[in-house]
């Protein structure tokens, strides 16, 4: 039986596991309706998984025009060759003209393999996306090195394929249901999973971590040495905030890997961003949103990030941070 | 065991954001930042190294890279691994992650049988970290990125921890296979004085893409289905207000700050 035929032109990968979808799937399914509604075109949200009847409901609820659904138990867990194996036949089947993952760790790994096996191009970690009149899909991507931003097409090969940073756009509020539920084919084989899924351990968020914290102090490789990273952790401590990284302080072994905040590490959402000895790079900024208050203390007074935020302090940091841990007390008693 | 190891030169990530981006050229001036090694890419070779000291093999590097990084890119082999290919052509220029990926699938293919295909996760220049499960997907082998941690109990049976959002998974695979680690993994060695003299003396072979099986209209900049458009300076912020005074003073003046936006806690 041939399947029902898809309206739309833009798919969104929403991914989930264990039946909850990733927030990143949501915040996409948003910005592509807001894209697509300029040029008239339908957005779908794909669903991979099994018995994932309820949640095909939830997401029809953020106003989709269709939830294209993959449901088989070969789907459970994430497989990537057997995801791989049920969008290709998708997309060569439906032909969307845009493609979009979030670039978790799934979307990461999936987006790639389906774009090889498409021959298609894909934009890695954007941080916005424009769709012209003619349906080209612009993606911006924080270019390397230097404080450049780079737009990148795909001119010539279908769909178009990106992934977008988790926490760039708004979530949209859920809203009145308008689209439908369509099936496509979800059988995969055992041969198909390229490997057995041993076991699986999910860590609690703990208070503190870098996504939830109100308050975010984040070292660079200004601070110069591993002798100096205290400064970092006592002033986090004392605003009762959470220590991030760039990444010069994660390679020299200062700062663990998942404390990285940026576009290969976390995006963060504090009200106040205090960085010290940060230079400003791109790959860094890009990681942090919606900040009430952004300072910098870094001792050349010609560092870029001066330029990204709202107050700066030139100096030692050596000198500033334990004076205004000092400062703070004052007030703290 | 054949281990493949893909290793790529970047500018020295201690140096971000001194690069400046030419508004004329639309090109990047890296002229004062030194090249290194991508950091995770030693890591691989790291993990490459202990496998080949328990189950023996070859350890083979691969690297598509200006020639002029020959100097650079041997540290590899001081490192331990057996031999480098280095893949340099012009014609190679411009190539995007998926054109990259096929010309590496392709040398890969010239050197033969693998069982394992090591690379970074990431790079730390355009950090796009597409190009190791690209690699897998046009050499038609299972692939898993975020790899924390290799066991291999027979030359069977991989057993593989991979990092995903809240935790991690445990998998298990056959060779040959794909993996891309994280930092993690393992510390990588240092060079002694002896090993680099030892690295002089290995094998650094050049190919180009006259030496390779290619899929032509997939290399270089011309067989990138992605194109870049525009490079451009993001708008920026209005710049920031400098506080004034020495550090203290300057301190001072932050503390208030934050204590009037509500920070202070008791």
């Amino acid at each position: 039986m041939a399947e029902t035929q898809s309206e739309c032109k833009l798919w969104v990968f929403v991914e989930q596991r264990k039946g909850k979808p990733a927030e990143v799937g949501i915040e996409l399914l948003g910005k592509a309706l807001n894209l697509a509604e300029d040029i008239g075109w339908k957005v779908g949200a794909v669903l991979l998984g099994h018995q994932v009847e309820k949640l095909a409901d939830e997401i029809l609820s953020y106003g989709v025009h269709e939830v294209i659904v993959a449901d088989a138990s070969g789907l459970a867990e994430y497989h990537n060759l057997a995801y791989v194996k049920v969008l290709e036949r998708a997309i060569r089947e439906h032909e969307p003209e845009v493609f979009l993952l979030g670039a978790t760790t799934m979307g990461t790994d999936l987006g790639p393999r389906l774009a090889a096996r498409l021959r298609t191009g894909l934009s890695a970690h954007c941080i916005d996306l424009e769709l012209n009149d003619t349906g080209e899909l612009l993606a911006v991507i924080p270019w390397s090195g230097g404080n450049s931003l780079g737009r990148i097409s795909c001119p010539r090969t279908r769909p178009q394929m990106a992934t977008i940073n988790p926490g760039i756009f708004d979530m949209p509020p859920p809203g009145t249901v308008r689209g439908r539920i369509i099936y496509i084919n979800g059988a995969v084989d055992q041969s198909d999973f390229g490997y057995r899924i041993v076991e699986t351990h999910h860590q609690e968020a703990k208070p503190g971590d870098l996504e939830t914290a109100e308050v975010i102090v984040v070292g660079g490789y200004g601070v110069g040495r591993e002798e100096n990273w205290h400064h970092i952790e006592d002033l986090a401590a004392m605003l009762h905030g959470a220590v991030g990284a760039t990444r010069p302080p994660v390679d020299e072994g200062w700062a663990e890997g998942n404390q990285m905040v940026g576009q290969s590490g976390r995006t963060v959402y504090p009200r106040l961003y205090i960085g010290i000895g940060i230079s400003g790079h791109m790959h860094h900024l890009v990681g942090i949103k919606k900040a009430d208050l952004m300072v910098a203390i870094n001792q050349d007074p010609n560092a870029a990030i001066f330029a990204h935020c709202d107050l700066g302090l030139v100096g030692d940091l050596k000198d500033i941070v334990p004076s205004l841990i000092e400062s703070l007390k004052g007030y703290s008693q | 065991m054949r281990i493949i190891v893909c290793i790529k030169p970047v500018p020295d990530p201690k140096y971000a954001g001194r690069e400046v981006l030419d508004e004329t050229t639309k090109t990047l001036n890296r002229q004062d930042v030194p090249s290194v090694i991508n950091p995770l890419d030693k890591h691989a070779l790291e993990e490459a190294l202990r496998l080949r000291e328990r189950f023996g093999g070859e350890i083979v590097v691969v690297s598509m890279a200006p020639e002029a990084s020959l100097p650079l890119l041997r540290e590899a082999l001081a490192m331990g691994a057996d031999r480098m290919v280095v893949l340099s052509d012009r014609r190679f220029a411009g190539s995007d992650t998926l054109a990259t990926a096929s010309i590496i699938a392709a040398a890969v293919r010239s050197i033969g049988p693998f069982d394992l295909l090591l690379c970074g996760d990431e790079t730390t220049d355009s950090g796009t970290a597409q190009v190791s499960p690209q690699i897998a997907e046009l050499l038609g082998v299972p692939n898993l990125m975020h790899v924390s941690s290799v066991q291999v109990s027979d030359e069977k049976t991989f057993r593989v921890q991979s990092q995903i959002e809240d935790g991690y998974m445990i998998a298990e695979l056959d060779p040959p296979m794909v993996l891309s680690v994280v930092k993690e993994i393992n510390k990588p060695r240092y060079v002694t004085l002896m090993a680099i003299l030892d690295g002089e003396q290995k094998e650094a072979r050049v190919l180009t893409a006259d030496d390779l099986i290619l899929d032509e209209p997939w290399i270089g900049l011309e067989g990138s289905p992605t194109q870049i458009v525009d490079l451009m300076v993001p708008e920026k912020k209005t710049k920031a207000e400098m506080l004034q005074g020495d550090a203290r003073a300057q301190a001072q003046t932050l503390a208030d700050r934050l204590y009037r936006m509500g920070f202070c806690h008791g």
